[in-house]
């Protein structure tokens, strides 16, 4: 469990990497990072299935059904999304062959 | 097995962290996005050990129930995200984070309900059950996931052309304040309750609101609304981290919503936007009344002459636009460029920050004809070369070329940076029609002394292009 003083540091640091990776990125890469990044809180799918884990009545088990709906929704979407876009990039001095 | 489990999220975050930094760089962007896949699955597959799920009285129901969430939400997902054309794919990256923001307000809420009925049962309130610093955290996650929900879906709508509609209610932004203010009265009414009525009602009141702020928003700002609420997604799933004690969920939101918010800064100021100006007024909204002063004749041009100006040049800057994509000639104008290239002429291509709908979607555009990266050079990068080139080639692009940007202080792109195609010896503009831009201004580019129009769609103009080149040889 993290708490308090601890998950404050968290918060900061990660404020902190996330700034530092998007820092210098090319222009030309604005749309696939944004959906990486889409992707990456698609790990809110691990906690939509311990929502549901906990549900304890038939109305928390249907909000924790729809979480865990969601949020795989946003993982693998984003997912396929992101690896269709980033899959056309090449370079021209390893393949000449486009097509 | 706690150990095991936490040990995996360790390892979750760390290869998110350099899967988003390999994914910053176009050599290794691929392999990020790949790595993180794997984490995304490992993260996925440790969960159902967790003792959350395996230790319940309803455990077997629950597993059931997981696995058939994210088999239909998953499935839905693979099966439109495989499928959407690329150049839809901004409205899709919409609707994929809505859901990740709606995932979120839905963690929030069953937690909410859970310490609703412990509260009624111990008599104490909601902040008492959870802990202040996990109401309050669950709570503000709740309202950012809910509005980006709904806000996302909204965007989606927009963009995917389902929605047209910019206004809703006469004096939409008061409204929305009052909605606002009634939303965190609700909030806080909720830390201090144990009842269901107002978390019912402020789960609905954030939802209208994350539809009423999205409402307003005009096209061209779309991007720059997606990439803040994919920010906000980001910031309440951290949230909601902390609220089940998930490290993975914390470092991951918190990154995102971070990196997140950086680059919608970076794609409003390439926008020549501020955020807040994104949402409380509108380019085009109001129709472009400057007079079209002394523009003189458009010149026209075959494909022909174009085309043996094109071959016989010794540099062409192509500089594509949206209209392009629409009109599906990317393949061609690759198949042009090769062409070109095969005659000794260098080509290269102009890609304005924000061609197409949103930042670097250009790029993915003609990526996905074929166009090596290494061709593709940013405005800053081109824009001196603009003086030595021959023949500059605009298909599909109009505001990004607009010289009144610079010039005219009274045009609404005044100060936007664009694309110095007018430097070029020769301009040759691709275009469907005589009409004016996404943003309703005219264009002075298009009355230049260079300048020669081409009409026709941008396909069938390739099309034309490469016979005439082809002609030549």
């Amino acid at each position: 469990m993290i708490e308090g003083l601890a998950a404050l540091y968290i918060f900061m640091l990660a404020g902190f990497t996330g700034y530092e990776i998007i820092s210098k990125v090319p222009v030309i890469l604005h749309t696939p990072l944004m959906s990486g990044s889409n992707f990456v809180h698609g790990i809110v799918l691990v906690g939509a299935m311990i929502a549901l884990g906990i549900a304890e009545n038939t109305t928390q088990q249907i909000i924790g059904f729809l979480a865990v709906l969601l949020g795989a929704g946003n993982a693998v979407g984003g997912y396929v999304v992101t690896e269709r876009m980033l899959e056309m990039f090449k370079s021209s001095n390893k393949e000449t062959n486009g097509g | 097995m706690e150990t095991l489990i936490q040990a995996s999220y360790f390892i979750v975050a760390v290869i998110f962290i350099v899967g988003l930094k390999q994914m910053s760089s176009p050599v290794t962007a691929r392999r990020g996005i790949l790595w993180a896949g794997a984490a995304m699955v490992l993260a996925t597959i440790v969960t159902f050990l967790a003792p959350q799920i395996i230790d319940t009285d309803q455990a077997t129901t629950n597993v059931v129930l997981i696995i058939l969430a994210i088999a239909l939400g998953g499935g839905y997902a693979w099966w439109s995200g495989k499928r959407v054309a690329i150049t839809d794919m901004p409205q899709m990256i919409a609707m994929y984070n809505g859901m990740g923001g709606g995932a979120a307000a839905t963690i929030a809420a069953v937690e909410l309900l859970k310490a609703t009925s412990d509260a009624s049962a111990n008599s104490t309130n909601i902040a008492t059950e959870l802990g202040s610093d996990v109401a309050i955290l669950g709570i503000l996650g709740a309202i950012i996931g809910t509005i980006s929900f709904s806000g996302s879906i909204i965007a989606w709508a927009k963009l995917d052309g389902r929605l047209n509609r910019s206004k809703l209610l006469p004096a939409q932004h008061l409204v929305n304040a009052l909605i606002a203010i009634a939303t965190v009265g609700f909030a806080i009414s909720i830390y201090f309750s144990s009842v269901l009525a107002p978390i019912v009602v402020f789960f609905a009141l954030a939802l209208v609101l994350g539809i009423f702020i999205t409402i307003p928003v005009g096209g061209a700002d779309m991007p720059v609304i997606i990439s803040l609420f994919n920010a906000l997604t980001g910031l309440a799933v951290g949230f909601e981290g902390y609220v089940l004690g998930n490290a993975a969920m914390i470092i991951a939101g918190i990154v995102v919503g971070s990196a997140g918010s950086l680059l919608t800064h970076l794609m409003a100021v390439a926008m020549n936007r501020s955020v807040s100006n994104v949402f409380f007024a509108g380019v085009g909204t109001e129709t472009a009344t400057s007079s079209d002063t002394s523009q003189g004749e458009m010149k026209e041009i075959q494909a022909q002459d174009a085309g043996i100006l094109m071959a016989f040049a010794s540099q062409v800057v192509i500089i594509p636009g949206y209209g392009m994509a629409v009109a599906q000639a990317q393949h061609k104008i690759w198949e042009l460029t090769q062409l070109l290239d095969d005659k000794g002429v260098s080509v290269k291509f102009a890609i304005h920050p924000v061609a197409g709908r949103m930042p670097g979607h250009m790029n993915v555009l003609l990526a996905e004809a074929g166009v090596p990266y290494d061709m593709i050079y940013d405005m800053e990068d081109i824009n001196a070369d603009f003086k030595t080139t021959t023949v500059a080639l605009v298909i599909g692009a109009n505001d990004v070329v607009n010289p009144s940007a610079k010039t005219d202080s009274s045009s609404p792109l005044y100060g936007m940076p664009i694309l110095d195609a007018v430097d070029s010896d020769n301009v040759i503009v691709i275009k469907r029609g005589r009409g004016t831009g996404f943003s309703g201004v005219e264009n002075p580019l298009f009355f230049a002394d260079n300048t020669k129009m081409l009409f026709g769609d941008g396909q069938k103009a390739a099309n034309d292009l490469i016979q005439a080149v082809k002609e030549l040889s």
